[in-house]
């Protein structure tokens, strides 16, 4: 370090080398993705979320949602678990006790050797999952064996996780998730839940209007700010007749008589982005077993 | 071996001459990063009072949480940290040049340029106008002022180095020089990539946003502060620096190793990209270690009694640093970020290492300087000690409620029985800790600008009446005359 010059090599090089890494690496490898194959299906995915949903991820930047919200869900694996499609000639009885002499098996007791808690007063009623937490062995060995009892089961991929376990998402959170998002919020802190899958979990618009005009009267013990500001207070129009778009509030927080509160554009617009906010088709890099045929188009019902 | 004490005295140009050729210029960049950081410390305020009462702020869109919080730490970083550091590397590149500051009108330009970049960014994120990147809310027009002005302070801190009477490089000649390099790099390549008309796609712009919210926050400042404590505390304890090749090897590692910290360890990006920051992150204990030692054997025989003063502060600093550093390392290790990650515990060391860190090295730095490049003592020098002791108390009653609610918060998130609504409402305890915390570093904030406001104030009388004077005696001699 005798001069100027050999300060500056050290920190182009040093800075360089993390440039290359983390700036040039990834765009090379990510900045040319395209959309993900869905699993078992024809579909692609992401599909580009539609106009207003697109307006409303503006709301969601210019207010600094990502501030206390993330919109990644986190996983720490996957497990098997076993439905039963069909019994067969056995009596829901006889296959329970079935069920309980299979688990006995060592090879089953690696991860899981209980069934699930609804087949205790399990009546018969098809599809039922029976036994959950299994890995990849396991779960074929138990369903060859159901099979040759004359019964039909299936095995579903689960993603495993605190994440999963709060309904917060069907499986992680991968980069095909953001692929025609700008700018890409991620959040780095969960003041509120995480939003990834908001769309699939709270899909009714008015209930997501009511939440963002008064987050505590339909979320007791929220935290979150009120968002008057998306709102206007208004005359109605005609009176006594509330306009299409009003929101239905408790009496607490109801207007005066003849006023009436209703969302502004970017009210509507993020209320848009959130229901377009769904992560719900399995991909090759986050498998899972897709139980009702998958929404791939974001619903836009408002 | 570099002795400090012979480096800074000696030949050349004598340190009066020196310090006033730095006078003006540093009073603009002082006094600016004196003004943001009242303005930071309130929005940080204003920010954290949501919690209490969120009803209050639901019908103004520019005092909501999401707008006010990334203001107030873009006003500190960007208004307060960055143009101090930049002041104070100005008068340690005179200093240890032993030369006056070269082209001293060109940071005085570039200060109010950047005041006018920081004002029309704060004016920005208020009425929605953010980008939603970390550290790089500012709108592109505001950025593009930052960038200018940095470039215009750096023409002159290199033409200072360059100009320099003493040719050997001491320490902190290194981490000031490798600080003003870094900057415009990783400004421009984040403001091109995600800020330009257009920019990369899908989570790609996550990426380079961590990479430079790592290489600002975590590497700029360690830059900027180690360098500049590298400088003080020989100087202040009166020792030399422990020692010159430790040094060496701190700011190698620390460039090579810091600066692929930052990815988070469950981030939906291909998975090398967390593994290598992972192991980016631990080796960067090696070059804390480094610090640690070279810190603890240059100050550990001193006599010099700190008393509140500047080497007070500087000390706090770099332990600060040490503390912040290794919470960061912590945090990317992949067993303790499951808990950690997306929790107050994050945010806790942001801020040791924002306010904890680097604004108390530069509070010592400005303690230190400013007397002796403006003649005067400190209007208020024993409220600069007061300044001291609202510091510590602040910082720890804001940074540890945080890391230890943090943690909570990360525990009962990896427990899906406990609901939601109840997690957050049990951190709100530790919020409301930590806000008193933040009032103390308020005042301490106050404190700090009524000080360098007032030495400007006393300056510029005297000034006045030097000017008045001028004016008063050829006339006197004119009357004699006639």
């Amino acid at each position: 370090m005798k001069t100027g010059f050999h300060v500056f090599l050290a920190a182009l090089i040093a800075l360089g080398a993390s440039w290359c890494g983390f700036v040039l690496a990834p765009v090379l490898q990510l900045g040319t993705e395209k959309q993900a194959a869905v699993l078992n299906s024809s579909d692609i995915y992401p599909i580009q979320r539609p106009g207003d949903a697109t307006l409303g991820l503006q709301v969601y930047r210019a207010s600094g949602c990502a501030a206390c919200h993330t919109t990644q869900v986190q996983q720490d694996g996957v497990s098997c678990e076993i439905a039963l499609t069909s019994l067969g000639k056995n009596q829901p009885q006889e296959f329970k006790k079935f069920i309980a002499s299979l688990l006995e098996l060592p090879l089953l007791n690696s991860r899981s050797n209980s069934v699930t808690a609804q087949l205790q007063d399990w009546s018969g009623a098809v599809p039922q999952i029976i036994v959950t937490n299994l890995d990849a062995d396991a779960a074929n060995d138990l369903l060859q064996h159901i099979n040759a009892a004359g019964c039909k089961a299936e095995v579903h991929v689960v993603a495993t996780g605190t994440d999963t376990a709060r309904s917060w998402g069907t499986r992680r959170s991968v980069a095909e998730d953001f692929l025609w998002d700008d700018p890409v919020q991620l959040g780095d802190i969960r003041i509120g839940p995480d939003l990834a899958d908001v769309g699939a979990r709270l899909g009714n618009a008015d209930w997501q209007l009511l939440h963002l005009y008064a987050p505590q009267s339909v979320v007791k013990g929220s935290v979150m700010p009120p968002f008057r500001f998306l709102f206007e207070v208004h005359k109605e129009k005609i009176a006594g007749v509330p306009s299409p778009d009003a929101l239905h509030l408790p009496k607490e927080l109801a207007p005066p008589a003849g006023f009436e509160v209703v969302p502004t554009d970017d009210a509507k617009n993020l209320v848009a982005y959130l229901l377009s906010l769904r992560a719900d088709v399995p991909l090759y890099d986050a498998p899972f077993t897709a139980l009702q045929a998958p929404t791939n188009a974001p619903s836009n019902k408002k | 071996m570099n002795d400090i004490n012979t480096q800074d005295a000696g030949a050349g140009t004598p340190d009066a001459m020196i310090d006033a050729s730095c006078r003006v210029p540093l009073l603009a960049l002082f006094g600016g990063a004196a003004l943001w950081l009242v303005v930071g410390l309130t929005l940080a305020l204003v920010a954290s009072l949501n919690f209490h009462m969120p009803e209050k702020f639901g019908n103004c869109a520019w005092l909501t949480y999401g707008r006010v919080q990334p203001a107030a730490n873009d006003a500190i970083l960007y208004g307060f940290a960055i143009p101090a550091a930049l002041g104070v590397m100005l008068w340690i590149f005179a200093r240890l040049g032993r030369t006056e500051l070269v082209l001293p009108l060109v940071p005085v330009v570039a200060a109010n340029i950047w005041n006018l970049g920081v004002a029309v960014g704060l004016v920005a994120i208020l009425i929605g106008d953010s980008t939603s990147f970390t550290w790089l809310e500012f709108p592109r027009g505001s950025s593009v002022l930052l960038f200018a002005a940095f470039l215009l302070i750096a023409i002159s801190a290199v033409a200072t180095f360059g100009a320099r009477r003493r040719r050997e490089l001491h320490p902190s000649h290194w981490f000031l020089l490798a600080a003003l390099f870094w900057f415009p790099w990783i400004y421009s390549t984040a403001n091109l990539f995600l800020t330009a008309h257009h920019p990369v796609r899908g989570v790609t712009q996550a990426v380079i946003g961590w990479w430079f919210g790592d290489n600002l926050v975590f590497v700029w400042l360690a830059l900027a502060g180690i360098g500049t404590a590298f400088y003080f505390l020989p100087k202040l304890a009166g020792r030399q620096l422990q020692s010159h090749y430790s040094a060496l090897f701190a700011f190698f590692t620390l460039m090579l190793f810091g600066t692929w910290c930052g990815i988070p360890q469950g981030a939906p990006v291909p998975a090398w990209l967390p593994a290598l920051s992972s192991v980016g992150s631990s080796l960067t204990i090696v070059p804390l270690i480094a610090i640690a030692i070279i810190f603890v054997k240059t100050i550990c025989d001193s006599t010099v009694c700190c008393k509140g003063g500047p080497l007070c502060y500087i000390k706090f600093g770099t332990v600060a640093f040490i503390l912040s550093g290794l919470m960061l390392i912590a945090s990317a290790c992949p067993q303790i970020s499951r808990v950690t990650e997306f929790t107050w515990f994050g945010p806790a060391q942001i801020q040791l290492q924002l306010l904890g860190f680097f604004a108390m090295t530069m509070f010592g730095a400005v303690y230190y300087i400013l007397p002796r490049t403006t003649g005067f003592e400190f209007p208020f020098p024993k409220l600069a000690r007061v300044q001291n002791w609202f510091s510590l108390a602040g910082l720890a009653l804001f940074i540890l409620p945080l890391a230890v609610g943090g943690v909570e918060q990360g525990m009962k998130l990896q427990n899906p029985q406990i609901p939601f609504a109840d997690i957050s409402n049990s951190s709100l305890m530790f919020l409301r800790v930590s806000t008193t915390g933040q009032l103390l570093l308020l005042l301490g904030g106050l404190i700090f600008a009524l000080n360098v406001f007032g030495l400007t104030f006393k300056w510029k009388m005297a000034l006045l009446k030097s000017l008045i004077a001028a004016i008063k005696s050829p006339l006197e001699i004119a009357e004699v005359k006639s």
